[in-house]
């Protein structure tokens, strides 16, 4: 008799599981943003998870360098997940003309969304839009208030008052003026040369122009950038050559440096290890009075794997990302990434409100060598790369560079021949 | 005349082996000598022929990643018969020493590195060379000798030597070992024997020992020559795929790595990915055959 009751117990116990199994869907989410593993876990996730019972969500990020190789492997041999976060342009494009991202212009909530926001997911005719937009990143300077203070240095707003405050903070000694290395490369294009750079060549005037084929890296506004990043050399640290960029995190947060040529992106991570007050200052202009231009990167965008056994679920999850809830859920969990949704949301990290104000006072543009321009080989964003290291480091001339990155842009783009 | 028996035990034995190589070596050998014939036009592969290889030597963009990676390589290899093996034998001669005391203790000391991870190896190197937090500053510091500390590793100059270096103290324990075990083999006879003819101390390592190890050495140098130009881990681990600063350290693993995968910005491409997998095929055939031919069959061999 026990034994018969211990058996009915099991199956119905078994039965209660395959009911669960059945009913609950599970999407997986590739990423490369690992740094935000805790915070789709344990904010994001379950406010969705709340909304929609039936519907599992598994975040699963891999490193931001191995994510395009790795997403393209694994889209290839069918086990990728269900939700892909979407590079913009070029990468993601490709994923689509590839069939492994579907169209989702006729979702309804990508009418929350403007097409500046939309035209990083979108074919070049603006047809089809693959990915809901999520977030921007913005360029700027993060400083340590406490040792301008303590230096009596005012917060800069023209280049000759930036360097100003560097010779000042230089020759004080204790701290080191500026936080970047070259050993790892992309800083010194995305935080160096894209951060300063649309001050130069007028933001998005400039960069539709190179892409129309009217302006050429040889260009005085494409090289002067060159000119002033090679006047950085002297500010960063010792042996910043071989400074990589967790060590550059690192030796900001731990109060060595005094500025960090920045991406809205380490607000997060600065306000969890940093334990002095910081501030933000956008791109200095060339000279005082002039407009200020801003890199205001779309930078995330989320779609659907094509080869989704679950579309039904995957598309509700995606609609809930495009809502307005999602944007201040995303916008305030994660500092430094702004939802690009049409509904402005209220932040409350300062050093996040001081980024995004300048978006009313300055022209934003995106990063100048992301939209078509690094379609072919040699890579432009790549190349860009190299050459702001090089001006950096001072081993080539910045007209030099200029004229190496035309002659490959030269090579291979039909309207700069 | 009977029909000669098939026998079918060596077949059978042989099945696992050949079936498994099959599956994992050789077929994707093939496979991606026979990519290397294709190219994507408009999301569809299309048989181009040699083209890719075309692209890949005489393209003046991709002929020079070709060229300055294919020259790393060689330096890279260089450091290594010019580093790592002399030490290797010198490391295994004063092991065999009979009256060297704690030898068990050092031979492991030296092999351990050997079976650590890449990643372990390039990580703890960046750390120890790494100019904010390393030791090797504070060290030359601690002996007056600060000036002489450059962040090597971001240096143009000095990177490819350093990560070759890097990679010799990982491995110097492989030459040690075989080299040491070919020492042990020598019989004593030969030794008394030549020490009756007057022949001791080094002279007995140049003229008697290093004759009889000559052949284990041509093993560990192609050995050598094949791992250094299948090297990819190390560059990747320390320096990321694209071997800064400004390619310095590329090298074909990388390279492949980067065409084959993409990286950021850059898509992959499979094809011609498999045209530099297939340069270095060559490449790495080439090296072998001629040690094999050139070299081996010539090398003079003693009965012991």
């Amino acid at each position: 008799m026990t034994r018969n009751s211990l058996k009915l117990a099991l199956a119905a116990m078994g039965l209660v599981a395959a009911g669960a199994q059945a009913q609950d869907v599970t999407l997986t989410i590739e990423s490369w943003r690992n740094d935000d593993l805790a915070l789709w876990q344990q904010e994001i996730i379950p406010a969705f998870e709340a909304e929609h019972s039936g519907i599992k969500v598994i975040f699963s990020p891999s490193a931001p360098t191995e994510y395009n190789a790795a997403l393209n492997s694994k889209l290839d041999a069918g086990s990728a997940g269900d939700i892909i976060t979407c590079r913009p342009f070029d990468a993601s494009l490709a994923l689509f003309e590839a069939g492994h991202l579907t169209d989702l212009d006729d979702m309804e909530a990508m009418n929350n969304f403007s097409d500046v926001a939309k035209s990083a997911w979108q074919t070049d005719d603006g047809s089809a839009t693959f990915c809901v937009p999520m977030a921007s990143v913005i360029h700027g300077f993060i400083y340590n208030a406490d040792a301008f203070a303590e230096l009596g240095i005012e917060v800069p707003a023209t280049e000759a008052e930036f360097f100003a405050a560097l010779d000042t903070i230089k020759e004080d000694g204790s701290y080191i003026p500026m936080a970047m290395g070259t050993n790892d490369q992309w800083e010194a294009a995305t935080m160096g040369y894209n951060n300063i750079g649309p001050n130069y060549w007028s933001g998005e005037e400039g960069r539709r122009a190179l892409i129309a084929g009217e302006q050429k890296l040889t260009d005085d506004a494409w090289v002067a950038p060159y000119e002033t990043l090679a006047r950085w050399g002297d500010y960063l640290g010792d042996g910043f050559e071989a400074q990589t960029y967790p060590d550059s995190q690192n030796l900001f947060t731990l109060g060595r440096a005094a500025i960090y040529p920045a991406g809205s992106w380490e607000i997060a991570g600065f306000n969890a290890q940093a334990d002095f007050a910081m501030g933000a200052f956008k791109p200095p202009v060339r000279n005082a009075g002039d407009t200020c231009y801003i890199s205001d990167h779309t930078d995330i965008g989320i779609g659907m794997n094509a080869a989704t056994a679950d579309p039904e679920a995957a598309k509700t999850f995606l609609a809930w990302v495009g809502s307005p809830e999602f944007a201040s859920i995303f916008g305030n969990a994660l500092p430094g990434f702004f939802p690009l949704s049409k509904t402005p949301v209220e932040l409350t990290d300062p050093l996040a409100r001081e980024f995004v104000s300048w978006r009313g006072e300055c022209e934003s543009t995106i990063r100048s060598t992301y939209q078509i321009l690094s379609r072919g080989t040699p890579n432009l964003e790549n190349e860009t790369w190299g050459a702001s290291v090089a001006a950096i480091k001072g081993t080539s001339s910045p007209a030099e560079l200029g004229q190496k990155l035309q002659e490959g842009l030269a090579s291979w783009y039909a309207p700069q021949q | 005349m009977s029909v000669p028996r098939i026998r079918w035990h060596i077949i059978v034995f042989l099945a696992p082996a050949t079936l498994v190589y099959t599956a994992v070596m050789v077929f994707p050998l093939f496979n991606t000598l026979r990519l290397a014939l294709y190219s994507e036009v408009e999301q569809a592969r299309v048989f181009v022929g040699l083209e890719n290889f075309r692209t890949l030597f005489f393209d003046p963009i991709w002929s020079e990643q070709f060229w300055n990676a294919l020259g790393n390589n060689f330096w890279f290899f260089l450091i290594h018969m010019l580093v790592q093996n002399p030490i290797g034998i010198a490391l295994a001669a004063i092991l065999s020493h009979p009256r060297l005391r704690f030898a068990a203790l050092y031979r492991s000391a030296i092999f351990i590195p050997t079976i650590l991870s890449f990643v372990i190896v390039g990580f703890a190197w960046k750390l120890i060379l790494s100019p904010i937090w390393g030791i090797a500053p504070s060290m030359l510091d601690a002996v007056g000798l600060k000036f002489l500390f450059a962040p090597w590793l971001g240096k143009e100059e000095y990177a490819l030597t350093t990560l070759a270096l890097i990679s010799v103290w990982q491995f110097v324990g492989i030459p040690m070992m075989l080299i040491y075990a070919a020492l042990l083999s020598i019989p004593d006879e030969i030794l008394e024997a030549g020490e009756i003819d007057g022949i001791t101390g080094m002279s007995a390592f140049w003229k008697v020992k290093l004759p009889l190890v000559l052949p284990s050495i041509g093993i560990i140098s192609i050995l050598t020559f094949v791992g250094n130009f299948n090297a990819f881990d190390l560059i990747y681990v320390a320096q990321g795929a694209l071997a800064g600063p400004d390619f310095s350290t590329d090298i074909l693993g990388t390279f492949m790595y980067r065409t084959f995968f993409g990286f950021q910005l850059q898509l992959g491409d499979p094809h011609m990915g498999s045209a530099i997998a297939g340069a270095m095929f060559a490449i790495i055939l080439v090296g072998v055959c001629i040690y094999l031919f050139g070299i081996q069959t010539r090398m003079r061999r003693y009965q012991l």
